[in-house]
């Protein structure tokens, strides 16, 4: 186990390629105990590939990967105190459920006893009682993916690793079973790495999430900070919506930037934390954070020349349940998107197409990035 | 539900016409091997006559026993043989001549018997060995070793390679792995190879006449001789026999190929 302060698991600068596809692309990362890390990426980025190379199936061709203080890069998967739960979940036709948990157990050269107690307490906890005699060809989906869980937690790892664990569940599944997942990390205390495509599974579940890009981790981050601070625009793009207006010039007002672009004017912005060097540039908005109004916003939201004020006509309505999504035509020849809440049953807010509105949002719901 | 559709009489005539041009010739051997008559065209009446002057012909009983040694033995190593080499085809790393070696592996499936005869033959001439039991034995293994090949590889093929993964992440080495879990998984496989090999060496006349020696001879062999010098009643009851059995070997090598294939897919009741 690692002292206090220290990370249950360090990757230093590992690689990896195949032939010439350079797939990880020296990645450096801290995990602490008890950690529910997310590896986010579109496909190809090389999460899976990293997420091998901790399980044993991949050797690093650079770096090292410490568990507990102890490099482990090279060490064989029947060697390392990690556990994966595979995307398909690989169960092994040919025994029960039973069989499955305890297969791990048995290699551990448990004793018969504390194997069937292990194996009932692990079916327990995720509920799959009554199905032990069964074969994975007789279960459901969901059921596969909990044995597929059950197997992997029996040995009691120091860390899990999930490859895309929900992806063959369907979204109302999917969504219980993240809930169940979380309960569970948070109940045994382990660390989870999971890996995933789908940016709102990972900022559901999540402690920290790692986004990566081309076999570089471009951000690592909480999923707060990851949504609301994006460090650069291909984030802002890959994590949510968000509407991007590329800088021509600045200029200094105080503890605000002005900042002029094509598409959609002049926008204040709130002088980000690290300068805003030369080259291109762009201000990214959240549509949640555009409001919008028939006149425009009105005295309570503080002085006028605070406030970014976008005339345009609604081109286009997209209803979604619980928020609407409406494309505004600005004036100035650009588009901006605003979600709006339905806090109303009754559509006494909805706008119409083509009805003339303001789009406004505040200096401090800008972000500017630097691509 | 709409019942299913009844077979129109066409399909009826041709299926009829297809069966009894494979079964028809098959049908009237088994038949004729219950002859009491000593002339194999003419009918009679039932005995089992000719089934006890086989028991009694010691020539013929020895051939049958030599035919089943050597199908067992050659059987077995082929699929030994087959077995390792699909498990390197598939499992192993891309090694160079990959393509090649299957290739050949695939080789004798269409090559035809005589060249494979005839050239086994030579190399045992030329390495001077004794023509007998081991020569054809070998020969056989060489013909049926890719048909085992061919079944467990197709086999190996449609397993999930993330299912050794699983088995080394819980704590196998890949030895172990292998045969914890994925030997478990292609045995149906390998059992309808062995069958296959078996059946394959125990009707083969062309191989076994080139590399058999004098003084063991396979029982088609010796079928093939007495025939020669005029049928008798009683090749009809040793072929009876061997029919038996050979359907016998076929249908389990088929149900265990089935089972072998609706394994991980579907639920298999059995």
């Amino acid at each position: 186990m690692p002292a206090a302060g220290q990370p249950l698991l360090r990757i230093e600068g590992v690689a990896k390629t195949f032939g010439t596809f350079r797939a990880v692309d020296g990645v450096s990362l801290d995990i602490k105990a008890g950690e529910f890390f997310a590896l986010l990426g579109p496909s190809g980025c090389g999460k899976t590939t990293l997420l091998r190379m901790l399980a044993g199936f991949e050797a690093p061709d650079e770096g090292r990967i410490l568990l507990g203080g102890k490099d482990i890069a090279q060490a064989l998967p029947h060697e390392r105190p990690i556990n994966m739960m595979f995307q398909n979940y690989a169960l092994f036709p040919h025994l029960s459920v039973r069989d499955n948990i305890a297969f791990g157990l048995k290699r551990a050269g448990m004793a018969r006893a504390d194997i069937a107690m292990r194996v009932a307490e692990m079916v327990a906890l995720v509920k799959l009682e009554g199905l032990e005699k069964r074969k994975p060809d007789q279960l459901s989906g969901g059921q596969c993916q909990r044995v597929a869980l059950a197997r992997a937690l029996a040995r009691r790892p120091q860390l899990l690793l999930l490859d895309e664990p929900l992806a063959a569940l369907d979204k109302k599944l999917r969504e219980s079973t993240q809930a169940e997942l979380m309960e569970l990390q948070r109940r045994l205390g382990m660390t989870f790495i999971i890996v995933t495509h789908d940016q709102e599974e990972a900022m559901t579940m999540a402690s920290r999430i790692g986004v990566m890009k081309s076999g570089k981790l471009a951000q690592v981050a909480s999923p707060r900070e990851l949504y609301e601070a994006p460090r650069s625009r291909w984030i802002a793009e890959f994590v949510g919506d968000i509407n991007l207006f590329d800088g021509e010039s600045k200029l200094r007002d105080g503890h605000r930037l002005i900042i002029g672009t094509r598409d959609a004017g002049a926008l204040v912005v709130a002088e980000p934390r690290e300068p805003v060097g030369a080259g291109r540039f762009s201000i990214a908005i959240r549509p949640e954070k555009v409001k919008l109004s028939r006149r425009g916003p009105v005295s309570e939201v503080g002085r006028e020349t605070a406030i970014n004020r976008l005339d345009g006509v609604i081109a286009d309505i997209c209803y979604l349940g619980g928020t609407t999504t409406y494309k505004v035509k600005l004036d100035t020849g650009g588009t901006v998107q605003a979600s709006v809440a339905n806090s109303a049953r009754l559509d006494v807010d909805a706008y119409s197409l083509n009805q003339h509105v303001v789009a406004w949002f505040t200096p401090d719901d800008c972000v500017v990035l630097q691509s | 539900m709409r019942k299913v559709s009844r077979l129109s009489r066409f399909n009826i005539a041709s299926l009829a016409l297809g069966l009894s041009f494979l079964y028809l010739p098959i049908l009237i051997l088994v038949l004729y091997s219950f002859n009491a008559s000593r002339l194999v065209t003419v009918w009679g009446g039932w005995s089992l006559r000719w089934y006890h002057e086989f028991f009694n012909d010691r020539a013929m009983i020895e051939a049958a026993w030599m035919s089943l040694r050597v199908a067992v033995s050659s059987a077995t190593i082929a699929t030994l043989l087959g077995t390792l080499a699909a498990v390197a085809l598939s499992r192993g790393e891309r090694f160079r001549g990959r393509t090649l070696f299957s290739g050949m592996l695939y080789a004798p499936l269409v090559m035809p018997e005589v060249i494979t005869g005839l050239s086994l033959l030579l190399l045992f001439v030329a390495l001077n060995a004794e023509r007998g039991f081991w020569t054809v034995t070998i020969a056989h293994t060489t013909l049926t070793m890719c048909f085992v090949a061919v079944v467990v590889q197709s086999r190996l093929g449609s397993l999930d390679r993330s299912l050794e993964e699983a088995a080394m992440d819980l704590g196998c080495d890949p030895v172990r792995a292998f045969v914890s879990v994925t030997l478990p998984l292609i045995a149906p496989a390998i059992v309808a190879g062995w069958m296959l090999a078996f059946t394959l060496s125990l009707d083969d006349l062309v191989i076994a006449s080139f590399t058999t020696g004098p003084g063991s001879a396979t029982l088609p062999i010796r079928i093939y001789s007495e025939v020669r010098l005029g049928v008798k009643p009683e090749i009809n009851a040793i072929c009876t026999l061997v029919i038996a059995l050979i359907a016998v070997v076929i249908v389990i090598a088929s149900l265990a190929s089935k089972l072998s294939s609706s394994q991980g897919e579907s639920a298999a009741p059995l």
